[in-house]
């Protein structure tokens, strides 16, 4: 019981030392820079980590994450680390880098650095529990922003990659005066033929589009959802007072459109691309004719 | 206590209904009650007969909703002024309308739709076919 209450007026006492223990951890790492530094490096080899990059990179970058990290400890704010992290993050990113490597390394530094912290203070217990109470917490910190730095780059790549795939998906092509064709390629999600109904409508006010041809050769199957979602696109281009021409209907998709009990009279589809731009030319008033033809 | 007033129904219309040559148009740019839509069909309906018009342009570009009743209303209006005579385009559907109609299962069967006010003259003008498109746009002042 005593000895309990000793133990923790010696805490409460230990209160206001980490203060003035980091700055000297911070020294004794800023001391040992190289070895530790090297010591580091060669244990990201030896767990094969980061496998995707020179020996040279790894040591390069190791040597910016070792100073960005003393820093840290130094001065308490993780906002350069993060910055740091984010540009490392934008770098390996694209060569492949995985999620469990950059946690691996990243704890990794904090098992070398905290080895030699045992070292250094292997002789006064207290003196290295107080030490590590005051590592501990901020090489944690470190741990955390790294990774969630890592992943949240990753996100950010991976949500710019689908937007830029989700634009490039549904082009909306002028033809002719009032024609447009969207040629669609690629499996038909929701997501797309949401987007895909917004584009059509969007394309037929801003063209100011009469009839619209949608090629779906490229499309291989529909579900029940995107095959309604198909219809409903027709219906609501036809309320801004613009018809929809379906042409490059693959047999599966035929069947399912009549599986699913579409009403074939609300839907003109054409066998090809050619035909239903031909069909689309007649209803607006276009004759394509050739030269020799118009001066026999 | 007075008797409650239907809203809309003492208050004047709050639309107003355009004759150009034989077709009227309507704008609607506020979002009208039910009261107030009805009351615009009646309205309307009296003057196909009046002016003896054979088409009716309803604009509806500026409202953002276009609810059940309104449709409702709109393809009632459609079929009661065909058996008058005069066919009915419902113009300026913008996307998200239009989208959200379709959601709904909203139809408007026997309504005719174009995209903006000129291509519902158009339209009306092919539908009813007695009147040359050009002489009714104003060709005379051109010529």
């Amino acid at each position: 019981m005593t000895d309990q209450r000793q133990i923790d007026e010696a805490k409460q006492d230990d209160l206001g030392e980490p203060e003035f223990l980091l700055p000297e951890l911070v020294a004794h790492l800023r001391h040992l820079r190289t070895p530790l530094r090297q010591e580091w490096a060669n244990r990201i080899n030896d767990a094969h980590l980061l496998s995707s990059m020179t020996a040279q990179e790894v040591f390069s970058e190791a040597t910016s994450v070792y100073d960005n990290y003393v820093e840290v400890l130094e001065t308490g704010s993780v906002e350069a680390l993060r910055r740091y992290a984010r540009d490392l993050s934008e770098r390996i990113i694209p060569r492949g880098v995985e999620t469990h490597e950059v946690v691996g390394i990243v704890l990794l530094l904090r098992d070398v650095l905290a080895r030699s912290l045992f070292e250094k203070y292997r002789n006064d217990f207290d003196l290295l529990n107080r030490v590590l109470d005051a590592y501990e917490p901020a090489a944690n910190r470190i741990a955390n922003t790294v990774a969630v730095s890592f992943v949240e780059e990753r996100e950010r790549v991976i949500r710019q990659q689908q937007d830029s795939l989700l634009e490039l998906s549904t082009p909306v092509l002028q033809v002719r005066e009032r024609l447009l064709i969207l040629p669609i390629i690629g499996v038909l999600d929701d997501m797309r033929a949401r987007q895909l109904t917004e584009q059509l409508l969007g394309g037929i006010r801003n063209h100011r589009a009469k009839v619209v041809v949608v090629d779906i050769t490229g499309v291989p199957d529909v579900d029940q959802a995107v095959a309604n979602s198909l219809v409903q696109t027709v219906d609501a281009s036809r309320l801004m007072g613009a018809e929809v021409i379906i042409t490059g209907l693959s047999s599966k998709i035929a069947q399912t459109l009549v599986t699913i009990g579409v009403d074939l009279n609300k839907m003109r589809t054409v066998g090809d691309l050619q035909g239903g731009i031909e069909e689309a030319e007649r209803q607006l008033g276009f004759r394509v004719t050739r030269p020799t033809d118009a001066q026999p | 206590m007075p008797s409650p007033e239907l809203p809309g129904t003492s208050e004047p219309l709050r639309v107003s209904i355009l004759t150009q040559g034989q077709f009227l148009i309507v704008s609607i740019h506020t979002a009208l009650d039910d009261t107030q839509m009805t009351r615009l069909q009646e309205d309307l309906i009296e003057q196909v007969g009046r002016q003896r018009s054979r088409g009716i342009i309803v604009d509806v570009s500026t409202l953002d909703v276009l609810d059940s009743f309104a449709t409702r209303t709109l393809t009632q209006l459609a079929h009661v002024a065909r058996l008058r005579g005069a066919e009915t385009v419902v113009v300026g559907i913008s996307p998200e309308v239009a989208i959200a109609m379709v959601q709904l299962s909203l139809q408007m069967s026997f309504v005719h739709t174009a995209l903006d006010l000129e291509e519902g003259l158009q339209r009306l003008g092919e539908l009813t076919g007695a009147l040359d498109e050009a002489a009714f746009l104003g060709t005379r002042s051109r010529g």
